[in-house]
């Protein structure tokens, strides 16, 4: 059916009828232009938005503690609240099915050093659980663990770049640390997607940290995601429940919004969530309405023709063609062109994404592209688009009597 | 080689209907060259049209070369007219952004053939027509007599059993007309089956046999003795 004399037939047709072909294709190539475009911005907001978040697990809760500011239940504003262990076992044991992971994490700056290197770093000092929270991802080695907890053990973890900044020649894993003076072994290397400085982090167990550096049970901060499971709504109720039991077990006003701070990613998420559903649908129909608006260019411009042709088509018709022969050339031409004009028009689009993209990083829209799936699809619907605009005048054409075709001066 | 029965056609006009052919007969043998006349509106083209099979008659019976033609599909019928059919029109007819040589392969391409061999037929074809050095040529680049030449070199690509010509020589002057004329004698002396539909006496004259149509009914049917275009070239 696609033989060489069909592209010879159509490749002379749309050769003979240049400026109307070229038009016809304008119509779907802006098409396809618009679309790609608006999917590339779309994709570029929605990759900025992952990555604000990326860094952490979107479910998580971060709750943190400062000085009151109002007096409350017989003490005076300015206290400071401080948590301690007992916090943090109470929120794990209270809230238990509601929390997936929890995590205390504690502050502490350091001077470390191997060998003859030697530079500045903060450590974090945390549960096992804060692997998750953070998406930290182990390069060699391991995490902390309970044992380490438990046996309040000195080993670190640090971050690939502290290797590279210490380390030059040698590897990290298995040597020890000195962090002001006190040797740390290294059980484990790990990279973060946060960025450069996620990657000069030291982590150690909290209890270890709590020992050597003040021998206390004080904890600086509590983070924790909350069961995936529940939606946005429950999780925000979630956090408000915590927060008004913690504001209260420390005899915190609960106006008081500096003592007891906890901040919940699902209010935030569920935001940019909408906002990209939104977006989606916005772009979907947009999208589609221009596609819509092309074929049915195409199909217009292809009745047009095949009137235009009509005594063309009877004279194929006297000299033996058959119907199917007649759908074929049409329907083949009609392909052709949206196929060529859509793809052109994709082409133009990814170029325009490419080398305008950087300068939209100021908008908020990072990195947009199509990705290849979107490109395949397109191809796909560009070829059934073009099958549908040809095959009304398709079949018209097929139908058209010799007879009356031959007398149309 | 050519049958027909009591062959009946109408069209509708509005509520009534008109009727066009009202019981031909004819018997058309191989070999013949008959001219088929009449004033406008005495069904000379709706015959013709039928046994073109561009049209299909109401009623009455068609066999050509032995086939009968009933209850065609598109598809058969477009197969028929590329087996039996050669037809030569009025206005040419040429595809005008294909130049002659495309123009006279077509059929032989709706008739599967490869693309060298639809060539070199073509240009055969054109050679006897007289117009192989234009073959390059679009149909805007040539006269009406060349067109002509070429539509009939197409109508012959094919090697039809029977040419039909609707008013060959219509858009000609009396010159040309002629020297068509003389080309289509030479055809029918090399045997091949004509039938040509014309309003004009003298182009009738150069046929062998005669036959007039007034009303929907033959009312002529006679051997003539034909002229031969050659003496006015």
């Amino acid at each position: 059916m696609f033989d060489r004399d069909l592209w010879r037939e159509i490749f002379q047709s749309i050769n003979m009828n240049r400026t109307r072909s070229v038009l016809s294709g304008f119509t779907v190539a802006f098409a396809i232009l618009l679309f790609t475009i608006l999917f590339g911005i779309a994709n570029g907001l929605n990759n900025t938005f992952a990555e604000a978040f990326s860094d952490d697990a979107n479910n998580s809760i971060f709750i943190q503690s400062g000085t009151t500011t109002t007096a409350s239940k017989g003490y005076q504003a300015g206290r400071q609240i401080q948590f301690k262990n007992k916090d943090f076992d109470y929120i794990k044991e209270t809230y238990g099915d509601k929390v997936q992971y929890i995590t205390s994490r504690n502050y502490l700056n350091v001077n470390a050093s191997f060998r003859n290197e030697k530079d500045a770093y903060s450590v974090r000092a945390v549960h096992p659980d804060h692997q998750f929270l953070e998406n930290t991802r182990i390069k060699e080695g391991r995490y902390i663990n309970q044992l380490d907890i438990d046996n309040k053990s000195k080993v670190i973890v640090i971050g690939r770049l502290v290797e590279e900044d210490l380390f030059l020649k040698t590897t990290a894993l298995g040597k020890y640390l000195s962090l002001n003076g006190l040797q740390y072994k290294i059980v484990g290397i790990f990279e973060d997607d946060g960025g450069d400085n996620e990657e000069r982090l030291i982590y150690m167990p909290v209890s270890t940290a709590q020992r050597v550096y003040g021998n206390n049970d004080y904890i600086d901060q509590i983070n924790l995601t909350y069961n995936p499971e529940m939606d946005f709504d429950k999780a925000i109720s979630f956090s408000n429940t915590l927060t008004t039991d913690l504001k209260d077990r420390f005899d915190v006003a609960s106006s008081d919004q500096r003592a007891i701070r906890v901040r919940n990613l699902a209010n935030e998420s569920k935001t940019v969530n909408q906002m990209t559903f939104g977006l989606g649908i916005i772009i979907l129909v947009i999208g589609f309405g221009t596609l819509i608006a092309g074929i049915v260019g195409v199909s217009n411009i292809m009745i047009f023709i095949v009137k235009e042709r009509t005594k063309e088509i009877g004279i194929r018709k006297a000299l033996g063609a058959s119907p199917k022969s007649i759908v074929t050339i049409i329907l083949a031409e009609s392909v052709l062109i949206t196929a060529i004009a859509g793809y052109v028009g994709l082409l133009i689009g990814m170029a325009v994404l490419k080398f305008v993209g950087p300068s939209l990083e100021v908008y908020f829209i990072k990195d947009p592209s199509v990705s290849t799936s979107l490109v395949i699809g397109a191809t796909i619907t560009l070829i059934v688009a073009g099958g549908i605009a040809g095959y009304l005048p398709a079949k018209k054409a097929s139908l058209i009597k010799p007879i009356v075709a031959l007398r149309d001066d | 080689m050519l049958n027909i029965k009591k062959l009946h056609k109408s069209y509708p006009i509005g509520d009534t209907s008109l009727h066009v052919l009202k019981g031909i007969d004819l018997s058309v043998e191989d070999g013949e060259m008959v001219a088929i006349m009449g004033s406008s509106g005495s069904g000379k083209s709706t015959l013709l049209n039928i046994i073109g099979m561009l049209d299909e008659a109401d009623e009455g019976e068609y066999i050509l070369d032995g086939v009968p033609i009933k209850n065609l599909t598109e598809k058969k019928a477009a197969i028929y007219r590329n087996k039996f059919l050669g037809f030569i029109f009025q206005s040419f007819n040429l595809i005008n952004y294909k130049n002659a040589l495309d123009n006279v392969a077509l059929p032989l391409y709706y008739q599967g053939m490869k693309r060298q061999d639809r060539i070199e037929k073509a240009l055969f074809h054109l050679e006897k027509v007289g117009l192989k050095p234009w073959a390059h040529h679009l149909p805007n680049e040539l006269s009406g007599g060349q067109k002509q030449r070429v539509a009939i070199a197409r109508a012959l690509a094919a090697n039809p059993k029977l040419l039909l010509a609707d008013e060959p020589t219509g858009a000609l002057d009396t010159k040309t007309s002629y020297e068509i004329m003389d080309f289509i004698q030479s055809l029918n002396d090399e045997g091949k089956t004509i039938l040509i539909v014309t309003h004009e006496e003298d182009i009738a004259h150069m046929c062998k046999r005669l036959v007039r149509l007034k009303d929907g009914v033959m009312v002529e049917d006679v051997k003539v003795e034909q002229v031969r275009a050659s003496q006015y070239v």
